[in-house]
């Protein structure tokens, strides 16, 4: 025969996944939240949302092809979701410049310091978000109010979040029946008719996104189940010691970032566990400093910071937490 | 909800495109290579030698040691040379190379159509005979059979488990057996169970062969003990373990065998040959190939005779197609490709698949993004991963320690990957490695 045949090991096969169909579902998944964030806060979050997208791809780009002189590789969608997510978690009035400084952080000192895609160890998105927060802290913090076309961009009026009612209030001595009638009813929360990061918003927004992620089995439940689980239970033990200090813990659900956060920040695959045992663990940690943070630390908000820790114990939990392997100990009968 | 085993796992695409076409006699060639290792262990002597002439069903080398089989003549002719050839992974090793004059049987090969239910020799007389045909596990390992019904001393079987899975995509060659020999394989099944002293039998068949649960759940009604279990369809469920697990949910603990957990695991196409064996006096000479492929014209499920070349059974299929890619012995998740068609087909050859050019080329790698897919898919709960990264760096006693020997190379990992990664490649490093370690301890 004179023609060659191609010859590998097995398997011949491969399955249709890929790292871009996977960050394509992401993208998709992410897709009920940017019309929620646009219906609320109008151009602003189309601005922040292209500026912050375009200036992840950019400076992927600009690295890998003048820095690293790799090849290119942001077709991979990676730098595409870091990009959404970077904006999701930013008020959407925030200026251009520091957007394109957070997402400079986020992709340039978060990702590819360390050897770009699947070898950062902290969130993108998350670490860009908290340079952010910390070198900006006025502009990070003046949320607009959500009046939907009407908000405006930079000159969108501002108010405070409801975490951030409450924890001024409760500081001042108010009591938490007074402070629930400042902040909106928890469906208006559950629509996401509320001030806060663009993206965190609207529950069902992001719910809808989690069921996408299940669906097309891109995440498993394991990170976000326990996230939540652990914050409402531990929210649920201090709202019923005394509930009237504690809001409960369908608020603290509801109000900042924890949906988005435990849906889409935790459960980024390369800085959280590999198996599930440790994902749950992973996902309680998360859960339970952020209600740390909330409760008796100086910010209203703590899931950024509980997911960056809780990233930090990933390579010790995969080198320590295994499998139950198949035949590893057997009962029978 | 239909049973099936719980960890890990894929769904390959099914391409059973020859499920439907009935098994057709294959002519026997002018000459057949009828290789002396057919099976796991010591390949056979030759007890023929040139200018010889044979008929079928005659011995042509005999098994040596117990882990060994007998291999016979699938023809009648002339030895026209013994010499070492290629087999289908490319290696070569000696063989007998027969030319063929007429198709002369031998007198005790019982050739009747009649269906022989009644058996009549003792369960050592089963294994001996077992022994004596050659018979080998004809899933594709190939394990000679008499080995796996000879129960130690003090190791007890309760349960023979039949594996009428067919879990790997595009094969058909155990489905067009059950629905064409469907009461040979229960009497095979029968013998099976007077050789292994058990009074149970369970038959375990993927749902997508509904026409083959139904018929042999039919017939079984008038064998004693015999049940036949739909399964969900699952890869790897046709490997031992897994099967055991989904069928009796006995988990076979790592490094040991189906027997530690009371079962016992053949094959329908096994238990076919044993019954042909044992009913009919003929040794295993010829086997069901399914051949298939997208660009196959006229593909097909072939009775075989051992040691015909690929290239004659291609050509009754259609022959190659002209942007053909890659042609592969077996499965296309654990099958081995092919590196020459002159290779002669043999005992665990359960089918050929033609692959076209454009899917017969690996994806490119990429990063890994640990997406921990590959620790999903894992039928064994194994971290692939972890694996293929340590047997990057050479760190094998790490992998011993990962436990990279319980892999029975399925390849859901590698299929799974979404950064296209050669994970199996690598564990394959790692556990040839690991081996060779506990080889090189054991010495000392």
């Amino acid at each position: 025969m004179s023609n060659l045949l191609n010859v590998s090991q097995s398997p011949h096969v491969h399955g249709k996944e890929s790292t871009q169909r996977l960050m394509l579902n992401v993208v998709i998944a992410l897709i009920p939240a940017f019309i929620t964030s646009v219906f609320y806060f109008g151009a602003g979050a189309v601005i922040v949302t292209a500026t912050s997208v375009v200036s992840c791809l950019l400076f992927e780009y600009l690295i890998q092809r003048f820095v690293l002189r790799k090849p290119i590789s942001i077709n991979d969608g990676s730098a595409l979701v870091t990009g959404i997510l970077l904006a999701f978690n930013l008020p959407s009035n925030i200026p251009v410049l520091i957007i394109v400084i957070g997402s400079f952080v986020s992709i340039a000192v978060a990702k590819m310091t360390f050897g770009g895609i699947g070898n950062n160890p902290f969130n993108p998105a998350l670490v860009g978000r908290v340079f952010m927060l910390i070198s900006f802290p006025v502009q990070m913090t003046s949320w607009p109010v959500p009046k939907g076309f009407g908000t405006g961009y930079l000159d969108a009026v501002t108010g405070a979040t409801p975490l951030a009612v409450i924890k001024e209030g409760l500081k001042n001595g108010e009591p938490i029946s007074d402070l629930i009638a400042r902040i909106p009813t928890p469906s208006q929360m559950f629509l996401g008719d509320m001030g806060g990061s663009m993206g965190e918003v609207a529950a069902i927004a992001l719910l809808i996104g989690f069921a996408w992620l299940l669906i097309r089995k891109v995440i498993t439940w394991h990170i976000p189940v326990s996230v939540i689980g652990s914050l409402a239970l531990f929210t649920a033990i201090l709202w019923l010691v005394n509930p009237e200090k504690n809001a409960s813990p369908m608020f603290h659900i509801l109000a900042g970032g924890v949906l988005l956060g435990a849906i889409f920040m935790a459960t980024d695959y390369v800085t959280s566990p590999m198996v599930p045992k440790a994902m749950l663990i992973y996902g309680c940690g998360i859960g339970i400093i952020t209600v740390i943070i909330r409760v008796y630390g100086a910010y209203p908000e703590g899931v950024s910071f509980a997911i960056l820790i809780m990233n930090a114990f990933v390579p010790l939990m995969n080198s320590y937490i295994k499998p139950k392997r198949f035949g590893e100990e057997v009962k029978n009968g | 909800m239909l049973k099936t085993f719980p960890i890990g796992g894929v769904h390959p695409p099914e391409n059973k495109l020859t499920a439907d076409i009935p098994i057709e006699y294959l002519p026997v060639p002018e000459n057949v290579i009828i290789p002396v290792s057919q099976h796991i262990g010591s390949p056979a002597n030759p007890v023929v030698a040139k200018g010889d002439t044979v008929k079928v069903g005659q011995v042509i080398a005999s098994g040596k040691g117990f882990v060994s089989a007998n291999i016979h003549s699938s023809v009648s002719g002339k030895v026209s040379k013994i010499d070492l050839a290629p087999d289908s992974s490319g290696y070569r090793q000696t063989a007998v190379f027969i030319d063929v004059e007429g198709d002369d049987w031998l007198d005790t090969i019982d050739r009747s159509p009649d269906i022989v239910r009644d058996i009549k020799l003792s369960p050592e007389e089963i294994v001996k005979r077992c022994l004596e045909s050659g018979i080998v596990g004809m899933g594709g390992a190939a394990f000679p059979s008499h080995v796996k019904l000879t129960v130690p001393s003090g190791k007890k079987c309760d349960v023979l488990i039949i594996n009428g899975v067919e879990c790997e995509p595009y094969l058909t060659s155990d489905h067009r057996l059950m629905l064409e020999r469907g009461e040979q394989i229960l009497a095979g099944v029968t013998i099976l169970m007077k050789a292994l002293k058990v009074d149970k039998a369970m038959i375990g068949i993927e749902n997508n062969k509904p026409d083959a649960i139904a018929g042999m759940t039919r017939l079984a009604e008038s064998f004693s003990g015999i049940t036949v279990h739909p399964l969900k369809v699952k890869y790897p469920q046709g490997a031992e373990k897994q099967l055991i697990k989904a069928l009796i949910n006995r988990e076979v603990p790592s490094g040991r065998l189906p027997l530690d957990v009371g079962a016992v695991v053949h094959n329908v196409g096994t238990a076919h040959a044993v019954y042909e064996a044992v009913q009919k006096n003929k040794p295993l000479f010829e086997r069901v190939v399914t051949v298939t492929g997208k660009g196959l014209t006229k593909p097909g499920n072939f009775m075989v005779r051992i040691g015909t070349p690929l290239v004659k059974l291609i050509e009754t299929a259609g022959g190659i197609p002209g942007n053909t890619g890659k042609i592969i012995n077996g499965g296309p998740m654990m099958g081995k490709a092919v590196t020459n068609t002159d290779v002669p087909v043999v005992k665990g050859m359960s089918g050929v698949i033609l692959v076209p050019g454009e899917e017969s080329v690996r994806e490119r790698i990429r990063p890994c993004i640990r997406c921990a897919k590959c620790v999903s898919a894992c039928p064994m709960n194994l971290e692939p991963y972890l694996l293929m990264s340590l047997a990057e760096r050479n760190l094998f006693e790490r992998a011993e320690a990962e436990r990279v020997t319980d892999c029975m190379e399925c390849g859901s990992c590698s299929f799974t990957c979404p950064a296209g990664r050669p994970l199996l490649d690598y564990i394959r490093l790692g556990k040839s490695n690991v081996i060779k370690m506990a080889r090189q301890r054991n010495l000392k």
